[in-house]
């Protein structure tokens, strides 16, 4: 068996009355980044406390970094890290002194401790921070502290609990280049989102849950091939031709396309659809200016799966 | 894999108070940029101190500077309760709110070192607290007579004290919903367990009822033993009764503090 970074087998939590995680099986091997979807409610934050050992499941096992949660937890938490909406560092004091301190925590000595802060703070860009209270931080500095303060020990497996919640597209798009570097350096990471886009940039696999359970899992392609076909989209430079366009979709694919006064686009079913339509249209001499052929978004494979738009708003966070 | 064989360094002692000590200087590098526990810690006794002092003073001692004798001691135990009382829980508590705690729960480290520090910082901050209060004493008049060695131990007791009755906002701390909870529940035991003594005067010249709750308020014990130590009089059973509430408090509110912190969901 290939090492696993994380694994789970018939995980299960109950609050209550409440069903949090009914049986979720998981397998990630060792330096893959692991996207957890699911809409507010799911169990994905259940799922992450319990790996990070934080929550002792009701039944199941969970293994990470090769250590039972339930029966080795002291082995775990040497070995991960947690980072994102449920971890946080001290506003009060300066960055340098977040990360000192964990340090110690872990053991290394000061000097250590002091080279292994100055170490992460340069490479999240936080040197000139370093010495400033973290309260003066703007959000993404404090993202990328938090995710620094979580990097002290080196961890083999990060939980990332929605790591760019409420940061603005460029703030974002320089975490996700951080997060890319972990799964690089061989760091398994868990990461659990809202965002389809965050999972489908950084996530090797998804695993999509709904209601405690597993609903979907594989690569993002994966998912997006198995819940719909393809669709195909031809855009035409007159729009007097849009009509014939449209014929040969509808001809070929036997379904009806959707049309604007230049572009026409149909879902298509079999593998050789693309080409007959291709050729159609050479052969009817349309004149295209763009054809292409895409998976449906993640959004829209999410949507499908979880049945989103119908499900009750009232399901426990 | 093939680190499963390494075992994680045991919760030995002497890492568990380093780990306690790194976060107990985490809680007064917060404190030194928040000193509200100081203040409440110097100002609520020092407050008490001069009112009862000037109020009653006459009337109970016949002169201010003997009644100063007799409530002084008792200010002093007060610091102690009261620092504790609003920091370590609030503090406690707001971890638990924001998210700390759940970094420190999945670091290896003991689950006693956080409360253990954050007690532990409670400590310097009386000692803070006891000097200014000390300060304030001296300046109104209060003098030691039982020589320097008594009135260290009579500080050593108030604090000792003070520690272990931290456990117990620990507990609400760990347990309680919201920080303004623990303030709510903190302030309702002040009144009982602080004034329900005998900081202003002897138990004897009190009503039956009220007299046998100050006889058995362990507050009482270490205010008592305080002012034996301190004014050079004989401590009796006091001294005694004050050690075996602190190892009772302690022995008690310790373990489950500790438990409702790695249960804490």
């Amino acid at each position: 068996m290939a090492d696993l970074g994380l694994e789970t087998h018939g995980l299960a939590k109950r609050f209550g009355r409440t069903t949090a995680l009914d049986g979720v099986d998981i397998a990630l091997p060792q330096g893959r980044v692991l996207g957890l979807l699911g809409p507010n409610g799911a169990g994905k934050t259940t799922l992450v406390r319990i790996l990070a050992t934080l929550l002792r499941p009701d039944a199941g096992v969970a293994r990470v970094a090769g250590y039972d949660v339930a029966r080795q937890p002291a082995h775990v938490r040497r070995h991960i890290a947690l980072s994102g909406q449920h971890a946080s560092v001290d506003e009060e004091i300066d960055g340098r002194a977040n990360l000192v301190m964990i340090g110690r925590l872990l053991d290394l000595s000061g000097r250590d401790a002091a080279h292994r802060a100055d170490e992460l703070l340069a490479r999240f860009g936080l040197t000139e921070a370093g010495a400033r209270r973290v309260a003066t931080y703007s959000g993404g500095m404090r993202r990328r502290l938090d995710l620094a303060v979580s990097l002290v020990g080196r961890p083999r497996v990060v939980f990332l609990d929605e790591p760019s919640a409420g940061l603005d597209p460029a703030r974002r798009e320089e975490l996700w280049q951080m997060i890319r570097d972990l799964g690089a350096d061989g760091v398994t990471v868990l990461l659990t989102t809202q965002y389809l886009e965050e999972a489908d940039t950084l996530a090797d696999t998804v695993t999509v849950i709904d209601q405690g359970r597993v609903v979907a899992a594989g690569t993002p392609a994966e998912l997006k091939r198995r819940v719909g076909g393809h669709t195909v989209t031809v855009r035409v430079n007159d729009p007097a031709d849009a009509d014939r366009a449209a014929t040969i979709l509808a001809a070929v694919t036997g379904h009806h396309p959707e049309r604007s006064a230049r572009q026409v686009a149909v879902p298509v079913t079999r593998d050789d659809d693309f080409f007959q339509i291709t050729a159609q249209l050479h052969r009817q001499a349309v004149d295209v200016s763009e054809l292409s052929l895409r998976l449906p978004s993640l959004d829209e494979v999410f949507f499908a799966l979880t049945n989103t738009a119908v499900a009750p708003a009232s399901r426990r966070s | 894999m093939t680190t499963s064989t390494i075992a994680p360094p045991p919760h030995r002692p002497s890492r568990q108070v380093r780990h306690s000590l790194i976060l107990a200087r985490r809680s007064l590098a917060k404190t030194s940029r928040n000193p509200g526990a100081i203040v409440n810690g110097v100002v609520t006794p020092a407050l008490f101190l001069v009112l009862f002092l000037y109020l009653f003073g006459t009337a109970i001692a016949g002169a201010t500077s003997d009644y100063l004798q007799y409530l002084f001691p008792g200010i002093l135990v007060m610091g102690a309760g009261l620092t504790g009382l609003v920091s370590t829980g609030t503090n406690i508590n707001i971890d638990l709110k924001n998210g700390i705690t759940d970094r420190f729960r999945s670091l290896p480290i003991s689950r006693l070192a956080p409360l253990l520090g954050s007690v532990l910082a409670d400590v310097v901050r009386y000692l803070a607290a006891a000097g200014v209060l000390y300060l304030i004493g001296t300046l109104l008049g209060f003098r030691a007579q039982g020589g320097f060695a008594a009135a260290l131990a009579a500080v050593g007791i108030a604090v000792l004290f003070g520690f272990c009755l931290s456990w117990i906002t620990v507990l609400i701390g760990v347990t309680v919903k919201s920080a303004e909870a623990v303030l709510a529940f903190s302030f309702l035991t002040f009144l009982p367990l602080q004034l329900g003594t005998s900081l202003a005067t002897p138990a004897t010249s009190l009503p039956g009822w009220l007299a046998s709750w100050v006889g058995v308020n362990p507050v009482s014990a270490a205010m008592d033993a305080c002012r034996a130590l301190l004014n050079g009089t004989p401590a009796g059973d006091r001294v005694t009764t004050t050690l075996l509430w602190c190892a009772a408090i302690f022995l008690l509110f310790c373990p489950l503090a500790v438990a409702a912190y790695g249960r804490r969901e």
